[in-house]
């Protein structure tokens, strides 16, 4: 196991520990919202899992180099930012696609700006938040985020 | 509304359930046709699933805490009156917090808007919640490596907060040219 899979489960384990001395209704409330989200989100992790094992073995490693890798430029950036963009899937789960990109020769700059938008921006939230928070704004932060995730993107390339 | 969003919620789990047959089928499939390239990709989905396996565990605990021991009224109640430094910090804390998805926040920042907090601390609280959360930041240590998930982070929350202050001034300039030209026609029509 990876430390960062043991400081993790050590952390929450501490955190079940106090919740249950404090409050013993609570934090079963609190375990059936895990185990519930858990199930939600196994489908989704299963998919990606073998998303990726396919992506690995069957699209050669130079095409997506070629598509998102260092000698595509801007474009390659600019193709995963809007796919990041587009997609709707748990941020939880772009981590193990970025690296799966990453190991395949996609560039960090490619990844980075990937991750961001896909984190930053939902367009299929959009709607919601636009009913929420208005047009104006919602249209804003979805616009203006693509824009920074791109500067994020290019620094990281730049500094990693 | 609770119904209608359980409906929701179990829509979304039979179609990923219906999308997670149809890639199973894909995989079978492709792996039929070139048996040689079974190993290889077996193993490599089996390696990410323990990694993933290992991680969520302690990821949804502390959501689920949480979620239960800090409700969206305490959030709301102490974002909706601070403001300067102290407003923009605690935006990206209760931001970070392992709490659930994108969608149910926006309800949670249009009663913000109700409340009259500052528009730089409502989008900072936003995209903070969308790419910052604690036990996520662990998962992308886990595939990403450290230095990426800092720069990430660091970068992340600086241009949020440049974000934030920007989209705050902008609509306070464009909801002043509105009122301009309202005001306009008042003087007009007398």
């Amino acid at each position: 196991m990876h430390s960062a899979a043991i400081f993790i489960n050590i952390f929450a384990l501490i955190c079940l520990i106090i919740a249950l001395i404090k409050d013993k209704a609570k934090t079963k409330q609190s375990l059936i919202i895990a185990v519930k989200s858990f199930i939600r989100i196994i489908p989704t992790v299963l998919i990606m899992i073998l998303l990726i094992g396919l992506l690995l073995e069957f699209v050669p490693p130079g095409e997506i180099s070629r598509i998102a890798g260092e000698q595509s430029g801007f474009s390659g950036v600019l193709l995963l930012a809007l796919s990041g963009a587009i997609m709707h899937i748990p941020s939880l789960i772009s981590f193990p696609l970025g690296a799966s990109l990453l190991e395949s020769g996609a560039s960090v700059t490619a990844v980075a700006a990937f991750i961001v938008t896909l984190t930053m921006i939902g367009t299929i939230t959009l709607p919601l938040e636009i009913k929420e928070l208005g047009k104006k704004m919602a249209l804003l932060r979805n616009g203006i985020s693509f824009i920074i995730a791109l500067v994020i993107a290019f620094i990281m390339g730049v500094i990693l | 509304m609770k119904e209608n969003m359980k409906e929701k919620q179990k829509k979304g789990m039979i179609r990923d359930v219906i999308i997670l047959g149809i890639t199973l089928i894909i995989m079978v499939i492709l792996l039929s046709i070139f048996p040689d390239k079974r190993e290889v990709v077996t193993t490599t989905s089996r390696d990410f699933f323990i990694e993933m396996i290992w991680i969520l565990p302690g990821v949804m605990v502390l959501m689920g805490l949480f979620a239960v021991w800090v409700p969206k009224e305490v959030i709301v109640k102490y974002l909706g009156k601070t403001s300067g430094i102290k407003g923009i910090s605690l935006a990206i804390l209760f931001g970070a917090l392992p709490t659930g998805p994108l969608y149910i926040v926006f309800p949670m920042a249009a009663a913000l808007i109700k409340k009259g907090a500052r528009v730089s601390n409502i989008i900072i609280f936003l995209s903070a919640w969308a790419c910052i959360k604690i036990p996520q930041e662990m998962v992308e240590l886990r595939f990403l490596g450290l230095k990426f998930m800092l720069a990430r982070l660091i970068l992340t929350i600086i241009f949020v907060i440049i974000m934030g202050v920007f989209i705050e001034q902008l609509m306070k300039w464009s909801d002043k040219k509105v009122n301009k030209v309202t005001e306009g026609k008042d003087n007009a029509d007398v």
